[in-house]
């Protein structure tokens, strides 16, 4: 009885949400755009993958996504990673529609924990998938304090803390969700980003989105916006550097991956964004370990 | 619910989306793309033949982006024609109510004789989200002119659109004033749209 | 030369064909059937349904048999099956002083109306692995004739004395549905007992069993659990009456507690509220301590204790989204990771360069 109505329910709406989940999101995006930087609570649907492992990205993209867009997936930089695969596998099923790794191809790209290397332009929403949205949460981990915190601006603990960094080791330690603050109002986490990362979402030309599943948080950037991240006078920001090229395309001023080798201490460092390292190869920009390309089929993955 | 009570004037009921899905879809990213770009004018085509005084645009706003769960406050000038209110509740599903302060959504045709912006729902600090957004018809985008900076516009850039209420600017720096608070418009013609989300700021032009 | 992994698709589909393959077991036994699961491991069932918030048992036997018994990969399976079913309406609150009774237990009155009825319970069995249990046919159940008349609550009983305090009014306002809308702490009680509903049970196991032990000491007693068939009934519009949609399986408990009374309430009896689809004695028990303790501050109480936080409590009882968070832990973080790394090297380069320099003073 209940197996009959499990398989003659296969076909999902497009994008698989029913219209009025995609209308309740799509309020959330529109006041998420209009309160830059606020996280806007919406009902966040079980979706059938795990909680904290893309439902925010997923039901933002399933929001917006028309059959007339190109969905890029990324995870880490990487089009081929385990989780991108199986995103954008999701969204070639419930919506059918044309999906690139070619990040000036793509109209929609869904990223965790990257912002493309390649500049995006205007005709480009970037969806992040965000685990914690609360740039304050390590601080206070309560929602009913921190939302005061929000309301008030007042951001003094988020810069004691970083203050007591500088006064611990010398430097800002903290790497990735580096908080910056968005049009001067709403202290924000851009997500696991590398802070590197950081200057991108500055007066970027894409829109872009952030979803929280688990969180049940939405929230926007809108084009050309000012995020500035936190930082001092006397200290800073500065995005991380990388004192070699990539090992396969040469290309500096990128974000790059360690990769080890041997058991020897060998390693090497490669584009983590792997459309940006094709790109540079395919144009026949080559690093200190890429002399002699081997056609790489499909090997045993990790 | 929608078309829980189906009269026989349902007969004479203009069409809603002909393709619920899409069309939904294809009027959201125009309204999407309006409110993340402030004063810039959007095409928001629809083959929509609402009741007047609602024009195209209108109907596909509302009807793309309210339900059960969002109460909707017409003017004057479309509550009087009883067709707009019966095209909404079919339609949309949504209620329709009396009181702008709990209104998700309030449609104006006529704006010289639109209420204050803050009659409308403003959210609280805490949830500055819990707030109006004005759908809003006007004549044509075209005007005076203001000069819009802020999220969503590189620089400055100009709007206007004509008619609307004298203090317009007034009322639209006041609602920028109580930031985070306050409401979202957006603006549409027949078939164009554009917006202006409460973080636009008005600047002198130069 | 290096050569980038890939293949990331492939591996996804080689790792879910051995899983089918390893989830059928030894070919040469039996394979299990949804019937079967739902039958014998009817206790399994009736947790997936309570914590999936779904009340079908074909689904959720089959969902453990999908997930290979792992039941809140089975709850995940109902869970996401039901976000996507149309609400096609609500129906009235369940009557449960009107339950057909299986079981009925109080631990506070020796005898009372209605009588203790032990039914179908683990309670008083000696824990030994029985052996002969595989190929084993049971005994025929001992039978009396089915009650007709409708079994008092305890806490009803009480109530005509006025010692305890009534159920809440029904105020004609909607509950709460925290599947469809955002919580925004702090929740009514509607909404706690519906996440508590679907809450992890291990979890409020833990946290009615720290209640016991001193963390927001309530003293209960278990007034009454019950488990039976209720009718579920829906309002028709156009009848103008509830009709009868079938019955279901549900257990409740409602603990007494004492309590001293406080600013205008007199000293009586309060009360933790539990319910489950089917026979979950153990999560109804432990719901209903925690929804107890989390009462502290309506009832004047000081909130000190982990069960009484309801944030703390409400935000981390969904084994669904735990789960999906603590296992989150195993994609790819290399970036974040990187970044890490690339501090920590700097900051082992300064401190052991300072001290270079303090040993050579």
């Amino acid at each position: 009885m209940s197996e009959a109505i499990a398989t003659e329910r296969t076909a999902y709406n497009f994008a698989y949400l029913d219209e009025q989940t995609k209308r309740a999101i799509r309020r959330a995006i529109l006041k998420a755009i209009a309160i830059p930087g606020y996280q806007v609570p919406f009902a966040s649907r079980e979706m059938p993958m795990p909680r904290g492992w893309g439902t925010g990205g997923v039901q933002v993209t399933a929001a917006i996504i028309g059959p007339d867009d190109v969905l890029k997936v990324i995870d880490q930089g990487a089009d081929d990673t385990t989780n991108a695969v199986a995103i954008r596998g999701f969204f070639t099923r419930v919506a059918n529609v044309a999906t690139t790794t070619r990040t000036v191809e793509a109209t929609i790209i869904q990223t965790r924990h990257r912002v493309p290397e390649t500049p995006l332009n205007a005709d480009q929403i970037l969806v992040y998938q965000v685990p914690i949205p609360e740039p304050l949460r390590f601080l206070e981990p309560r929602e009913t304090e921190t939302r005061k915190l929000h309301a008030l601006a007042d951001y003094g603990t988020m810069h004691v803390k970083l203050y007591e960094d500088i006064a611990h080791f010398g430097e800002i330690a903290t790497t990735y969700a580096y908080p910056v603050t968005v049009d001067g109002r709403y202290v924000m986490d851009p997500s696991p980003i590398p802070k590197f990362d950081n200057p991108k979402l500055d007066d970027c030309p894409a829109l872009q989105l952030f979803g929280a599943g688990r969180e049940k948080r939405i929230y926007a950037v809108p084009p050309h916006t000012r995020v500035v991240s936190l930082d001092f006078e006397d200290h800073p920001f500065a995005p991380q550097r990388f004192t070699e090229p990539c090992a396969l395309c040469g290309a500096t001023g990128v974000f790059l991956d360690e990769v080890i080798l041997d058991d020897r201490g060998g390693r090497m460092f490669v584009c983590s964004d792997t459309d940006f390292c094709n790109g540079r190869q395919a144009a026949g920009h080559r690093g200190r370990l890429a002399g002699n390309p081997i056609e790489s089929g499909e090997g045993a993955d990790v | 619910m929608t078309g829980g009570t189906v009269s026989l004037a349902t007969v004479a009921l203009a069409p809603g989306f002909a393709d619920p899905v899409f069309d939904a879809q294809r009027a959201f990213r125009s309204v999407m793309a309006a409110m993340a770009r402030p004063g810039r004018i959007e095409p928001l085509a629809s083959e929509l033949a609402p009741p007047a005084p609602m024009t195209p645009a209108l109907a596909a706003l509302a009807l793309t982006l309210a339900d059960q769960d969002t109460p909707l406050w017409l003017d004057a000038a479309l509550m009087a024609s009883p067709e707009v209110a019966e095209f909404l509740r079919f339609h949309a599903g949504a209620p329709i109510i009396a009181d702008p302060a709990a209104a998700a959504f309030a449609l104006v045709s006529d704006p010289r004789a639109m209420p204050l912006l803050d009659a409308f729902a403003q959210g609280s600090d805490a949830y500055p989200d819990r707030s109006a957004t004005l759908l809003v018809q006007v004549e044509r985008f075209s005007g005076a002119s203001l000069m819009l900076a802020g999220p969503g516009i590189a620089g400055t850039a100009t709007f206007a659109a004509s008619p609307l209420p004298d203090d317009f600017v007034e009322r639209l720096k006041a609602n920028r004033a109580a930031f985070p608070r306050g409401v979202d418009l957006v603006l549409c013609t027949a078939n164009e749209i554009a917006a202006l989300p409460r973080s636009v700021r008005l600047v002198e032009a130069a | 030369m290096y050569v980038a992994v890939k293949g990331g698709e492939a591996a996804i589909r080689n790792a879910h064909r051995l899983m089918a393959h390893e989830r059928r077991g030894d070919p040469e036994v039996p394979e299990v059937s949804a019937a079967q699961i739902d039958g014998q491991l009817a206790l399994a069932v009736d947790r997936v349904m309570t914590e999936g918030s779904l009340y079908d048992r074909g689904l959720a036997a089959l969902a453990i048999k999908q997930a290979r018994g792992d039941l809140v990969e089975a709850i995940f399976l109902v869970r996401a099956f039901r976000a996507t079913l149309p609400r096609l309406g609500a129906t009235e609150p369940l009557d449960t002083s009107n339950m057909a009774i299986r079981r009925r237990v109080s631990a506070t009155f020796k005898d009372l109306p209605g009588g203790q009825i032990l039914g179908p319970t683990f309670d008083y069995t000696h824990r030994l692995i029985d052996g002969a249990l595989d190929g084993f046919a049971p005994p025929e159940p001992a039978t009396a004739a089915p009650r007709e008349e409708a079994v008092p609550r305890v806490t009803d009983l009480l109530g005509e004395e006025g010692l305890i305090e009534p159920s809440p009014r029904d105020d004609g306002s909607e509950p709460g549905d925290l599947t469809r809308e955002p919580l925004a702490f702090p929740i009514g009680r509607d909404l706690r007992l519906q996440a508590l509903a679907r809450g992890d049970e291990g979890f409020l196991l833990a946290l009615g069993y720290s209640t016991q032990r001193g963390f927001a000491r309530s003293h209960p007693f278990a007034g009454e659990i019950r488990m039976g068939e209720v009718e579920v009934e829906i309002f028709v519009e156009e009848l103008g009456f509830a009709v009868t949609l079938g019955t279901i399986t549900v257990t409740e408990c409602q603990m007494v507690n004492q309590f001293k009374g406080a600013g205008d309430a007199p000293p009586q009896f309060t009360r933790g509220y539990g319910l489950t689809f089917g026979h979950c004695e153990r999560k109804a028990m432990a719901m209903a301590l925690v929804d107890r303790a989390l009462r502290a501050a309506e009832l004047g109480e000081d909130v000190s204790a982990p069960a009484q936080d309801e944030e703390f409590v409400i935000m981390h009882s969904d084994n669904v989204e735990a789960t999906g968070f603590v296992e989150h832990l195993k994609l790819p973080h290399y970036v974040d990771f990187q970044s890490e790394l690339d501090l920590l090297r700097r900051l082992r380069a300064e401190w052991d360069a300072a001290a270079l320099k303090e040993a050579a003073q």
